[in-house]
């Protein structure tokens, strides 16, 4: 019989004495008076100790659990010899966005998932490593700017400056393409500025990430909705030979129930965009918020919890989490689960708000909620919650927040006529490559998977990247060869 | 950055500024608005653009000074920069010739819908142009309006300019006259907008009015700007600005425009004492 402790790739499982080094946390007392990052980060000396668990085994799992494919051996193998520059380098060969990555992966069902160390123990840190190396690049001033093709002579436009629309732009530039981002806001970063709340992923990084794409000579225009100010097919008839639509998953769904426009009443993304955004957490800044005393939020994902948690640092008294399901069902990753709950986050699990009431000027001042119970599994295979009779009770709330998901954003295919949507309003777009209904148009990330994961849009728009590329080489090739000789001479002229 | 290019005051409280948005320019039409946000620590607020020279590349914003916002806009001068513009939002105003067309402004809201009114005028409509104020010296745009417009009417509370009342009872009078009006715009106050969509409602005259509710990013990814037209719950920003007067909730749109009454009061003075040092 096959010895359990000795993996396919004969690495002996029993040997494992370090065990995973956990990553210093701010204290959770603290940490709810201020926005500042929960994990610390790793020192080097644990990024080592954490490095050397790795069994650097031949046929690595882990890549394979990569949406980006990094070469996750290779890059914890340089941390582990003390190169961590030359890691963060390796990573940035597959991911372009690694310090964030290393940050909001839900590694655990992804690399880590798979890591042929958690059969016996608890796998590698690879997120953790991730981000050791790439926040050690950053803070060190190691960043290089790889060599650059000759400029192509192609222009590609990205709409959207989330993470598809990062992660494609970063690959076309690095092809030797022209390439011009156009982002509605007046920031770019999409979902990783206006959604992710800074104790999760500070937007210093965000914002040096991007420095880093405009370094290698991407183009970002701000303010630009596209559809708007110009539309798809405009952008295709104005010297662009290729665009990527990437405007992610960003209408807010609400529920349907009654009261729901009261005053006091936010969607996720309107409350978490006041406060990341616009930094209506702080005074100095124009943009109000409403400072409530008790507040529900409605959802059970990691946008659920990134709202709660924000909530508790403006100085709410009581956050509940109100959730249909079991604490099993809740999409949110565990990690964001367990540091809610350390801060004070209450939870009111198995339970369905039905109506929310107000007061006669309009204001919330309750949350009718009826008591739910796990019946047979349904199309996600989770198991249906189904209301208990005459369970109904009220939650003393003034304010609360949806956070029951987004849905696909209408403009692009609105003004788009020859980009074809789904019945959920996704663009329809070929899974490998991005290729949508209209020719030298791409789209890829939540506008078509409906709401993902940062690293799954990310997947996108390098696939994308890639179809692109091949795409506007093949539509004019004789621009291709001029790219290589005639480019280079009016460059040098 | 845009570029401040003119400005004028047309009175205590109401200004027109003219902005370097070349892209916005060539692509906005009536109805539509953009999003501004002054500086770096600003908010986004939704502003109507009330003309656009093309060719000149500039668009120009009609405003009043109620909040924060407006205020510090208030005091910037030509030359001076806007550090983010994003339009043309919106849908524009449907535009065609429906036959006779009544446009009620009330205060700001006859510059704000002057443009649609200009577009109706061209579109072949016989345009009727109400426009009203407290008193006779408040009476504006009447210049402007009288251009784009075959009749024209004006109603003061005091009645020391044109008719003695309140729009709506000059828009009655029409109805009561047996003109025949094919369609209403109504752009001001939520009071004015639900005051007229009463009047035509009993004879199923299509009125369209045009809604500012509180917006953050402006581009449907919020719900700040969640209005209930006809039961159903639609973004103001996306959806709108213009919809079917007969079909808002004026009531919930009033309460909601008033969610952040407190902070404003809050910043209002906060603006006074800025202000203050500005002159000094």
């Amino acid at each position: 019989m096959k010895d359990p402790t000795v993996c396919e790739e004969g690495h002996n499982l029993k040997q494992q004495k370090t065990p995973r080094q956990r990553m210093p946390e701010q204290d959770h007392h603290q940490r709810i008076k201020n926005f500042s990052e929960v994990p610390q980060g790793y020192t080097p000396e644990l990024a080592r100790l954490e490095a050397s668990r790795c069994l650097q085994c031949k046929k690595p799992l882990c890549r394979s659990g990569c949406p980006v494919g990094i070469d996750i051996p290779a890059f914890i193998k340089l941390i582990a010899e003390g190169d961590y520059a030359g890691s963060a380098r390796k990573l940035k060969e597959h991911n372009s966005l690694p310090a964030v990555c290393g940050r909001v992966c839900p590694q655990e069902d992804q690399c880590e998932k798979v890591c042929i160390v958690a059969k016996k123990f608890t796998s590698v840190a690879v997120g953790n490593l991730e981000r050791f190396a790439a926040d050690y690049e950053r803070t060190n001033g190691a960043i290089s700017i790889p060599e650059l093709p000759e400029p192509s002579g192609y222009k590609v436009a990205v709409v959207g400056s989330g993470p598809a629309g990062l992660s494609a732009a970063g690959e076309l530039v690095k092809k030797g393409h022209e390439v011009v981002i156009f982002e509605a806001l007046h920031k770019a970063g999409g979902v990783l500025v206006y959604g992710i709340p800074e104790f999760r992923l500070p937007k210093a990084i965000v914002e040096s990430e991007i420095e880093y794409l405009k370094k290698l000579g991407v183009k970002i225009e701000l303010n630009s909705v596209i559809g708007k100010m110009e539309t798809v097919d405009e952008l295709l008839g104005n010297g662009f030979d290729a665009v990527f639509v990437a405007t992610g998953a960003g209408l807010p769904l609400f529920m349907g129930i009654p009261g729901e426009n009261f005053c006091g009443v936010y969607s996720a993304n309107e409350y978490l965009t006041r406060v990341n955004l616009m930094k209506a957490y702080d005074n100095g800044h124009v943009t109000p918020i409403l400072k409530k005393k008790r507040i529900a939020v409605i959802g059970g994902g990691n946008v659920a919890m990134d709202a709660a948690r924000t909530a508790l640092r403006m100085g709410t008294e009581e956050v509940y989490i109100v959730y249909r399901r079991s604490r099993t069902e809740m999409p949110a990753r565990i990690e964001e689960v367990k540091h809610g709950e350390e801060e004070g986050l209450r939870f009111h699990l198995l339970t369905n708000p039905v109506r929310i009431l107000g007061d006669e000027k309009g204001w919330v001042k309750a949350l009718e909620c009826t008591k739910m119970e796990l019946g047979e599994p349904d199309a996600s295979g989770r198991r249906r919650p189904v209301p208990v009779p005459n369970s109904e009770f009220l939650l003393d709330v003034d304010c609360v927040i949806i956070a029951i998901g987004t849905s696909a954003h209408p403009l692009i295919p609105m003004t788009t006529p020859g980009v074809k949507v789904n019945p959920r309003g996704n663009i329809i777009a070929d899974e490998k490559n991005g290729q949508t209904t209209q020719e030298g148009v791409f789209a890829g990330g939540d506008i078509v998977t409906g709401a993902a994961t940062v690293i799954l849009a990310m997947g996108a728009g390098k696939q994308a990247a890639q179809a692109i590329d091949e795409y506007v080489r093949k539509k004019r090739p004789a621009l291709n060869r001029a790219g290589s000789g005639l480019a280079h001479t009016s460059a040098r002229r | 950055m845009f570029k401040i290019v003119a400005k004028e005051k047309l009175s205590d409280v109401i200004y027109r500024t003219v902005v370097e948005a070349p892209k916005i320019a060539r692509k906005r039409k009536a109805g539509q608005f953009v999003v501004v946000k002054i500086d770096e620590q600003g908010e986004r607020i939704p502003l109507t653009i009330s003309d656009a020279d093309p060719e000149a590349g500039t668009i120009s914003i009609v405003f009043q000074t109620v909040g924060y916002t407006t205020k510090q806009l208030s005091t910037l001068k030509v030359g001076d920069h806007i550090l983010d513009i994003a339009g043309p939002m919106g849908h524009p105003t449907p535009v065609k010739n429906y036959g006779t067309v009544v446009s009620i402004g009330g205060g700001l809201g006859t510059a704000l819908g002057r443009p649609i009114t200009e577009a109706l005028y061209k579109a072949g409509n016989h345009v009727i142009a109400i426009i009203s104020a407290r008193n006779k010296s408040l009476v504006m745009f009447e210049e402007e309006m009288r251009k784009i417009s075959h009749e024209l009417l004006i109603a003061t509370d005091d009645g020391s300019a044109g008719f003695k009342g309140f729009p709506t009872q000059l828009l009655q009078k029409l109805i009561d006259e047996g003109r025949k009006i094919d369609l209403v715009v109504c752009v001001g106050p939520v009071p004015l907008m639900a005051a007229v969509s009463k009047v035509t409602k009993p004879y199923g005259l299509k009125t369209i009015v045009s809604l500012n509710p509180i917006m953050v990013d402006a581009t449907g990814m919020c719900g700040a700007c969640r209005v209930t037209v006809g039961g159903v719950t639609r973004f103001g920003c996306v959806d709108g600005p213009e919809f079917d007067g007969h079909q808002v909730d004026y009531d919930e749109l009033m309460k909601r425009l008033k969610t952040y009454t407190e902070r404003e009061q809050e910043m209002n003075q906060r603006f006074a004492s800025q202000f203050q040092e500005v002159k000094r």
